[in-house]
């Protein structure tokens, strides 16, 4: 059954985010890297790492910052199970930028009873959310670029 | 008469007390509406990520995975989950009755995690030592709370500190009634799992609805079905406690209702109680205060 678009639902433990999107094409931060997944893909699970997961709405692309998960594909029905989800332009950029720089000078600081780990998360998750929102931004503009797809 | 005065002071302080219990009845069903939402928000997920791990591990039963390592069992973590403030009838006790019996009853050494300003202070009373402890989850607990929680009892379990947790919570069963339970975290049994999730969860419309028929298709795994299953797995974990806590929240939010409604209906008829013994005692003074003047008059006229 050939189709050319496909379905994504984005869900977290708290809420469904999206549900029942019709998507173009989407690009998902797997954990070794980017991968693009367009309509017809092969039935697949994977697990995703924090990072912007950017999906073909219409003739825009929209940014998503997603926290680490995994995603299933099958029959054109992408679910995405992540643990926080926020939608690019719902981003509080100022909020983001802040727990940027508290991650960063938390890992500096490199406290003995430092949960590295969790400090590393909080950056990278800071970082996806920022860049969600500066995508969200500039939605007129290029959709993927080569960066986001080594 | 200084009878008539008691009787309206008292009637006026359970009037005020019933005004309280009156408000902490209506606030407790707001949170209670709300916890059941948020209950009902965490199942896609819940049975998002079942639904893969099935697919993943299939019906195996013997799942081969240092979170589902079964030792010989020396030490058994309980995590006891109570609520932080009272006023709720026997929602703490029970949990903490339950977790007081099981502590007694078990053969093996024991650690006590507890969540709840409650339980903690009731054990600490008793002069328990807690591997961990939680207070002040709020009214309204998220999932990177529970996540944190899971995680440090993942990693209990996985080095060997204990070999088994439990949880004590309060299962919601209805706005009116709740049970306490004691459920098995870990090892994961992924057979318990299942009932776990989905026959407690799922109602009966979306169960059929919302699963494509599990036709054996085959999936790729990125980056391969055992990396795939090494990370869902925790997160399995963190999700049980997730719910867990929430339901805890919901059953809590119940009791406190049932608890503080009879309160306000105690009050009530306390109320009409007394306005009656003061009715009784106003109309003794009148009677009285009646015969004494007939009395007087008789003696003059007399």
């Amino acid at each position: 059954m050939a189709a050319d678009t496909l379905t994504l639902r984005v869900v977290t433990p708290e809420n469904t985010v999206l549900d029942g999107v019709t998507v173009g094409a989407m690009v998902v931060p797997m954990s070794e890297g980017y991968l693009g997944i367009l309509p017809n893909h092969a039935p697949m699970v994977a697990s995703l790492r924090i990072g912007v997961l950017k999906f073909k709405a219409g003739d825009t692309y929209r940014a998503m910052a997603v926290g680490g998960g995994f995603m299933e594909v099958a029959d054109n029905q992408a679910t995405v199970l992540v643990d926080t989800a926020e939608v690019g332009d719902s981003i509080d950029v100022l909020r983001a930028k802040a727990a940027l720089e508290r991650a960063q000078r938390r890992l500096a600081e490199r406290q003995g009873n430092l949960d590295y780990a969790r400090a590393e998360a909080a950056l990278q998750r800071a970082r996806a959310r920022l860049r969600a929102a500066e995508e969200a931004r500039g939605s007129s503009g290029p959709g993927i670029t080569p960066r986001d797809l080594d | 008469m200084a009878g008539k005065r008691d009787i309206v002071r008292r009637i006026r302080a359970v009037r005020s007390i019933q005004q309280m219990t009156k408000a902490m009845k209506m606030i407790a069903a707001a949170s209670l509406r709300r916890s059941q939402a948020k209950v009902i928000a965490a199942r896609p997920y819940a049975r998002s990520l079942q639904d893969m791990l099935l697919r993943l591990v299939g019906t195996d039963a013997n799942l081969k995975h240092p979170l589902a390592e079964l030792r010989p069992v020396k030490r058994t973590a309980y995590v006891v989950i109570t609520g932080d403030r009272g006023m709720a009838g026997s929602y703490n006790v029970n949990v903490i009755r339950l977790a007081s019996a099981a502590l007694r009853q078990s053969e093996n050494d024991t650690v006590l995690i507890p969540v709840g300003r409650k339980g903690r202070d009731f054990f600490r009373r008793r002069g328990y030592a807690f591997a961990h402890e939680i207070v002040g989850l709020g009214e309204e607990p998220g999932f990177g709370q529970a996540k944190q929680l899971a995680q440090t009892l993942m990693t209990m379990f996985l080095n060997q500190e204990v070999d088994e947790v439990r949880l004590i919570y309060t299962e919601f069963i209805s706005a009116l009634q709740q049970r306490p339970a004691d459920v098995q975290l870990l090892p994961i049994t992924p057979v318990r799992g299942k009932d776990d999730l989905r026959g407690a969860g799922a109602p009966p419309q979306e169960a059929e609805g919302g699963g494509q028929p599990t036709a054996p298709v085959e999936y790729i795994y990125e980056p391969s079905a055992e990396a795939v299953l090494s990370s869902l797995l925790p997160k399995f974990v963190e999700v049980q406690v997730y719910r867990t806590i929430l339901e805890a929240k919901a059953s809590e939010h119940g009791a406190r209702m049932t608890a503080m409604g009879s309160a306000t209906d105690n009050a009530a008829d306390m109320i009409a109680r007394l306005t009656l013994a003061y009715n009784q005692a106003r109309q003794a003074g009148i009677t009285r205060e009646i015969s004494e003047i007939v009395g007087g008059a008789e003696a003059l006229g007399g």
